[in-house]
């Protein structure tokens, strides 16, 4: 078993103060083993911040980060699982998940995780899972009205992988689980 | 010379106690032979050891303690000696022919004792006869002791309240005299101390001076046990008295000692109920006293007795308490020029504290302690020194942490002009303070007035302040330090514009305009920090207004989107001095955003302008180029707003600069990306399937070109991945209808790729591969899916 924080669009300091006291609350160091990141985090405290959570961290550039580093796409391997990371802006519609399941079919991953509309969304798609863990902080955004801070972590279990979106609505967390099975199918073909 | 003083000392202390053990045997023998005779003239012989003059006051103090407890003995001796017949007043008179005065003077002091118990003579004449015949020494060490032992024997016999030597005669009166005599010439005994010897020893005399000092204080520990020194008693002679003698006394050591031990022997109601008196002392001290550790105590003290209790806290507003102490400091620290800054600020912040804590509703008092403070620090220069900026910070940390409410400090009107004189170091870690406690309690800034102070307050980091030192000479790692620095305090300005908030839309508007005009002051170093969260707060007030037409409400509301978009079309314009056109373009493609949803269709063709001319002029990296381009696509993908006209014009750029990118495939990508501007998959949404087969096939003209390129420059072809990729958007278009996307050109593509693969040529590129069998797969998925889907992909063969 394997916990896997997914997150993305904190804006900090552009749109927002900082993550919601809540979620600060929750994200605990020594509890997750990896942390993936679609990006626009936008600063160096906040990348600090989220390394002393865990420090095996994997981000993706957004357009607002400052750390030009960071990688444009990013595909790595946890357990019978291959996922991808990629902010999302690169991907014209912006939010749109045909789109997005091309860019899932070109990095030939199982679980595609992009950013940039902040807004939560978990698809079960031609076998695989495409994620958007919304923005950790609620921040403004053009694409989505009254967006609400989420956050996701992902336990992934031989070839079962269970999403829990977290979600703050009016003060409250709210908890979703979405389960998915890797299906044999798609096994098969790597 | 120094070791050798000390054994010198060490045989000297031996020779003593050799001494008094032998005549002590003697006196043992007497004893048990009730010989009263011996035992009298061993006893004097015996104590006659307590007449060196050689001892250090310690050394002194272990053969005082020797001698004394044979004295209990011999008490006890004095106690059966009446029993048997021999008269106390007979026993008094007989030790008085002791030879030596010191002697004489301790068994005096003994029989004395069993004098008062036998209760024939009043207690008060014994005490006085006693404590005046005590005069007779007048060698400092050796008369501290002597007092030291007629205090310690008279305790338990004072005429007390309740006590079985009250009586007619005797009153609390009495003792409290016989105490405060005893402590008056002990002091003074003390204080002499300091004027015997070569001056070269001063510093070894304050060493056994201060290790005397609690022979002197327990004097007043004692008057402060006396069950009869009430309130009345103590107000009247007890602290006045004692006052006296330690004002008049004019002794450093004495003066600082005497008033904490005052302080802290005596109860915190006393002192509450005295303050005047107390207080009056203060500035009557010697300059160098420590005045301000003694002040310090009395407030700690008093602001835990308001703690203690509610019910004590009315006291505190009858007698004025905090006018009082407020009065004695100033007094205190005009009286003594000489105090340093430092410890003027260290008074007012231990009466701060103390404001804080018994009068947290009385802001006017915490704003008359800074007021205070601003005085004493105006007319000088800029505290340099650490500690005194140190305790500013205190000082106004200390109302931040009271009321977790900046809105509290705001209302301050001293709390500014305190901050005014911290150097501009210090004046950045304060700003940060008041940051962080904002943040730390989540303060929302309501007004535009707030606002308005609070930026005001924080200037320090808002702009470069008049003569902040600008130093050339720094090195690389003091300059990427500096920068750290610097960073981090601007992100701290930017999540503090956050913090402002206020749910009516005019005053939202004022707030913003209050931080717009601090914030533009910063100069271009701040900008690109402090620029983006005030464009993001305000396209959240457009946000909120967006859908309520502004003019209905007539010429009143100054509120409206369009007013907003110039004051945001303003404020980006001046991230160009930074410069920082990447930044700006996206702000400006956010407000175009907004613009469309607004309806506002020239301001948001306004706003693609200037993200285009930034781009054309501005934007130089090819990396940043690629980013802004696909920026510039996805967001004029979503935009609905514009006519016929504008939308050609835009879309005829975007596609011709997609076009123009430098390297092969990332003009492909972004040409593909713009068959989406042709292709809206709304309901109203463009659809123009010839501009996107256009499009497409403008992509595939790209892919071979590199391809080609690739050829030419590395003797392979490039990877075919530009082709899959161009492939699914085939796909993707296919899906949606697009008439012109037929099965036959997919058919011809997955054809041109597979023998582009197996082309010997071709670089082997495995994620090519995967991608493409991927690709391959998702059509197999489509065709068995059934239904219009499958049939769609029916004549397709893979």
């Amino acid at each position: 078993m394997v916990l896997v924080l997914a997150l993305g669009d904190l804006h900090i300091p552009h749109r927002a103060a900082d993550l919601p006291p809540k979620f600060k609350s929750m994200l605990v160091p020594g509890k997750i083993q990896h942390i993936i990141c679609t990006g626009n985090l936008c600063i160096k405290e906040v990348h600090d911040y989220l390394k002393s959570l865990c420090p095996d961290m994997h981000i993706t550039r957004g357009e607002y980060d400052e750390d030009a580093r960071y990688p444009e796409t990013k595909t790595l391997t946890i357990g019978q699982f291959k996922l991808g990371l990629c902010h999302g802006h690169q991907v014209v519609p912006w939010g749109d998940l045909d789109s997005l399941a091309m860019l899932q079919r070109q990095l030939d991953v199982d679980i595609l995780v992009t950013g940039h509309t902040h807004q939560f969304k978990a698809y079960k798609h031609e076998g695989g899972v495409v994620i958007n863990p919304g923005s950790a902080t609620g921040a403004y955004s053009s694409i989505t009205y009254d967006v609400n801070p989420s956050f996701v972590l992902m336990d992934i279990d031989a070839l079962r992988v269970v999403v829990y979106v977290y979600e703050l609505i009016d003060g409250e967390v709210k908890v979703d689980k979405i389960d998915f099975k890797k299906t044999a199918t798609s096994q098969s073909a790597h | 010379m120094v070791s050798e003083g000390i054994e010198d000392e060490e045989k000297w202390l031996a020779e003593g106690i050799a001494g008094l053990q032998h005549n002590a045997f003697y006196m043992h023998r007497a004893l048990d032979s009730n010989n009263l005779r011996d035992a009298l003239k061993y006893s004097a012989q015996m104590l006659s050891e307590l007449r060196t003059s050689r001892l250090s006051p310690h050394k002194y103090y272990e053969l005082y303690m020797r001698a004394f407890d044979e004295l209990r003995k011999l008490e006890m001796f004095f106690k059966e000696e009446t029993k048997r017949g021999c008269t106390i007043i007979d026993l008094y008179e007989l030790v008085q022919h002791a030879g030596n005065i010191l002697p004489r003077l301790y068994l005096l002091c003994t029989v004395g004792s069993v004098y008062i118990r036998s209760k024939e003579a009043p207690a008060k004449d014994v005490l006085k006869d006693l404590v005046e015949m005590c005069r007779g020494i007048q060698h400092p060490v050796r008369g501290l002791f002597l007092r030291s032992y007629l205090s310690q024997v008279s305790r338990d016999k004072l005429p007390d309240i309740g006590s079985e030597y009250e009586g007619d005669a005797d009153t609390v009166m009495d003792a409290v005299e016989f105490v405060l005599q005893n402590f008056t010439e002990m002091n003074k005994l003390w204080v002499r101390m300091q004027h015997q010897g070569p001056v070269r020893e001063k510093e070894k005399r304050e060493k056994e001076r201060s290790e005397l000092r609690d022979l002197v204080g327990k004097n007043l520990h004692v008057l402060s046990q006396i069950e009869g020194v009430d309130l009345e008693l103590y107000k009247e002679t007890v602290l006045p008295r004692v006052l006296e003698q330690v004002v008049n006394c004019k002794d450093e050591i004495a003066q600082f000692y005497l008033m904490d031990c005052i302080i802290q022997v005596f109860p915190d109601e006393y002192h509450l109920q005295t303050l005047e008196t107390l207080l009056g002392a203060c500035p009557q001290l010697q300059p160098t006293v420590d005045i301000k550790t003694v002040l310090s105590q009395l407030m700690e003290r008093l602001s835990n007795y308001a703690a203690s209790s509610a019910e004590v806290l009315p006291e505190f507003l009858q007698v004025e308490a905090f006018a009082k102490l407020s009065n004695a400091i100033g007094k205190v620290i005009e009286a003594q020029v000489d105090m340093p800054v430092v410890g003027s600020i260290g008074l007012y912040v231990s009466l701060l504290t103390f404001t804080l804590r018994v009068h947290p509703d009385r802001l006017d008092y915490v704003d008359q302690v800074l007021g205070a403070c601003v005085k004493k620090l105006s007319g000088k220069a800029k505290l340099e020194d650490s500690r005194g900026t140190k305790q500013i910070v205190a000082l106004l940390s200390a109302p931040l942490e009271k009321y977790n409410d900046i809105g509290i400090a705001l209302k301050l009107s001293n709390y500014p002009r305190v901050m005014d004189h911290l150097d501009s170091g210090t004046n950045k870690v304060m700003a940060v303070v008041i940051i962080q406690s904002i943040m730390k309690n989540n303060t929302c800034i309501s007004t535009a007035d707030k606002a308005e102070a609070l930026f005001e307050l924080i200037k320090g980091l808002i702009k470069d302040l008049d003569g902040t030192p600008v130093d050339e000479d720094i090195s690389f790692f003091c300059f990427s330090l500096m920068r750290r620095i610097f960073k981090e305090e601007q992100s701290s300005v930017a999540r503090l514009i956050h913090m402002l908030h206020n749910d009516d839309p005019e005053e939202m508007l004022k707030i913003i305009c209050v931080v717009r005009k601090h914030i533009l002051a910063g100069g271009p170093t701040r900008l690109a920090f402090t620029v983006p969260p005030l464009i993001f707060c305000a396209l959240k007030l457009v946000r909120r207004l967006q859908g309520q037409d502004g003019d209905v409400d007539g010429e009143e509301t100054s509120a409206t989107p369009k007013k907003i978009f110039q004051l945001l079309h303003q404020t980006i314009e001046a991230l160009l001095s930074v410069p920082a056109p990447e930044l700006a373009l996206r702000l400006y493609l956010q407000c175009a955003e907004a613009a469309n949803d607004c309806d506002l269709e020239p301001v948001a063709y306004e706003f693609f302008t200037q993200a285009f001319i930034l781009y054309e002029e501005e934007v130089a990296d090819s990396k940043a180029q690629v980013t802004a381009i696909h920026l510039i696509i996805g967001t004029l993908q979503r935009m609905n707003v514009f006519g016929v006209e504008n939308r050609d014009t835009l879309t005829h750029k975007s596609t011709g600069y997609s076009a123009k990118l430098l390297k092969k495939p990332d003009q492909c990508k972004a040409v593909y990306a713009c068959s989406h501007l042709f292709w809206v998959d709304d309901q109203d949404g463009v659809k123009d399937g010839e501009r996107v087969l256009l499009c497409l096939k403008r992509a595939l003209r790209i892919a071979n070109a590199a391809q080609q390129m690739a050829n030419v420059t590395r003797g392979s072809s490039g990877p075919v991945t530009l082709f899959v990729e161009i492939l699914n958007k085939y796909l993707y278009f296919f899906e949606k209808g697009n008439p012109q996307i037929t099965s036959a050109a997919i058919q011809g593509l997955v054809e041109l790729i597979t023998t582009e693969m197996q082309s010997d040529t071709t670089t082997p590129d495995p994620s090519a591969d995967a991608f493409f069998s991927s690709t391959l797969r998702y059509i197999q998925f489509q065709k068995q899916k059934g239904g219009a889907m499958g049939e769609k992909y029916e004549s397709i063969k893979v």
